[in-house]
């Protein structure tokens, strides 16, 4: 076989691989998580996905410290790609933005069947209202588990999208957030429309549920059927047993009170 | 360029996949997608068929036997899902009737086909003269000269003789060499 100008010329026409192609396969094999930068409210920020779903989101400030605190926690390496599964990358932006995942997969089998159910019952809360730490510990079937509650919201790993910025303390401090400063908390719910200043005076004055003496009906003071009730028609209760005395049974929808 | 023997490779696959497969991905991902984007024409389809090739040489290595595994050349063997892919994208391809549009490559900026064919470089002329080739050629010019396999691979990685495949190795160089002559000065 001669070696001439032609076959020269055809070695040439070798070049590099993309650099994205080692990352986005060991993601598609699974032998690594990916992660890739996004927008949010809060600025940048990097999320985290597995075959199943999302499972880490951390403000971006930080990316070697991200990956180091993603393979202490999960023992798995996160490494940076640039794309997504298409059922990620479909649904990851929506989510973020709504404060809910939507049809995003979200992977919560890495995660303790309590922290799981604390998380999937706080996904349900919906943008713009908040509820009491003691709700979802009475909705996930463990009334008295309500520190823990604040501790599987502390360390959810997926905030934003499961939006933990939503569960606040029952007399109307925010209590702590796990995405950067405890402020973010607020921040996030004003801008969700709630009149935070107006939540906590009426928490702070002890007012923990709203009732419209038209239907008889009593719902959690951020309820969208609580915002709808008039000024006259308002009944403001300091407890459960306040208002079914006076004859008010829970709302359906927000339900004040777990079964 | 292989920093690692391909039986060294395959040792360390059989006895840890998940620890051993980036280095197969390093060792060939650049061989493999040169490859595949000489054999379909464009950088897009070539690196999801790269990607592709991967993902399914990971879920067979799943399933072999140990044994096999050190028994393979990872590389070479690559190259049989890789060529496969580029196979089937390419009968598609031409099955499909293309329109105008496709012909065009977007990131081709040249301004039309006659300034084209001036402008181009001996590189660019190469690689589209490569498309013109009759898929046995293509292949076995690419693999040999461009990834620079063995023949016995190439014919190994394309299921056929390895007698054919320098014969379609050869034919191939004539041509491309006669279309180019043809417009060389």
């Amino acid at each position: 076989m001669m070696s001439d100008r032609l076959t020269a010329e055809l070695s040439e026409l070798a070049v590099d691989a993309p650099h994205g192609l080692l990352p986005n396969v060991l993601v598609g094999t699974g032998i690594a998580d990916g992660y890739v930068r996004r927008h949010s409210m809060l600025g940048d920020v990097l999320v985290a996905f597995g075959n199943k779903g999302v499972t880490a989101l951390e403000l971006a400030g930080d990316p070697g410290g991200f990956v180091t605190t993603y393979e202490d926690r999960y023992g798995r390496r996160a490494i940076a790609v640039d794309r997504m599964p298409p059922r990620i990358a479909t649904h990851l932006d929506a989510a973020i933005a709504a404060g809910r995942p939507g049809r995003l997969p979200v992977d919560l089998d890495r995660l303790t069947p309590f922290q799981a159910a604390v998380l999937r019952t706080t996904a349900k809360i919906p943008r713009g209202e908040v509820r009491p730490y003691g709700w979802v510990a009475k909705e996930i079937g463990k009334p008295a588990a309500v520190r823990a509650v604040g501790t599987a919201l502390a360390t959810n790993p997926v905030p934003l999208i499961i939006p933990c910025h939503r569960v606040v303390r029952s007399d109307g401090t925010f209590g702590d957030y796990s995405l950067g400063d405890p402020e973010n908390k607020r921040i996030l719910l004003a801008a969700e429309g709630l009149d935070v200043s107006a939540f906590s005076n009426l928490a702070g004055r002890g007012v923990r549920f709203t009732g419209s003496d038209t239907t008889g009906i009593f719902c959690h003071p951020t309820c969208h059927r609580a915002r709808r009730i008039g000024a006259t028609h308002r009944v403001d209760f300091t407890s459960e047993q306040e208002a079914r005395h006076a004859g008010y049974r829970p709302c359906l929808v927000c339900r004040p009170v777990a079964d | 360029m292989r920093t690692v023997t391909p039986s060294d490779l395959a040792a360390a696959l059989a006895t840890d996949l998940d620890g051993a497969f980036p280095d197969l991905v390093r060792e060939t991902s650049a061989g493999v997608f040169s490859g595949a984007l000489r054999l379909v024409g464009n950088r897009h389809d070539a690196e999801e068929i790269a990607q592709e090739a991967f993902l399914r040489a990971y879920r067979a290595l799943q399933g072999y036997p140990t044994d096999r595994i050190r028994d393979m050349n990872p590389a070479a063997w690559v190259w049989t899902i890789a060529a496969n892919l580029c196979r089937n994208h390419h009968r598609t391809r031409s099955r499909r009737p293309v329109t105008a549009d496709l012909t065009v490559d977007p990131t081709d900026r040249s301004p039309g086909p006659e300034a084209e064919a001036i402008d181009r470089t001996q590189e660019e002329r190469l690689a589209a003269e490569l498309q013109r080739l009759t898929w046995p050629m293509r292949a076995a010019v690419v693999l040999h000269h461009v990834v620079g396999l063995p023949y016995e691979e190439v014919a190994a990685a394309l299921g056929r003789p390895v007698g054919t495949v320098k014969a379609d190795a050869h034919r191939g160089l004539a041509r491309l060499r006669s279309r180019i002559e043809e417009v060389r000065p």
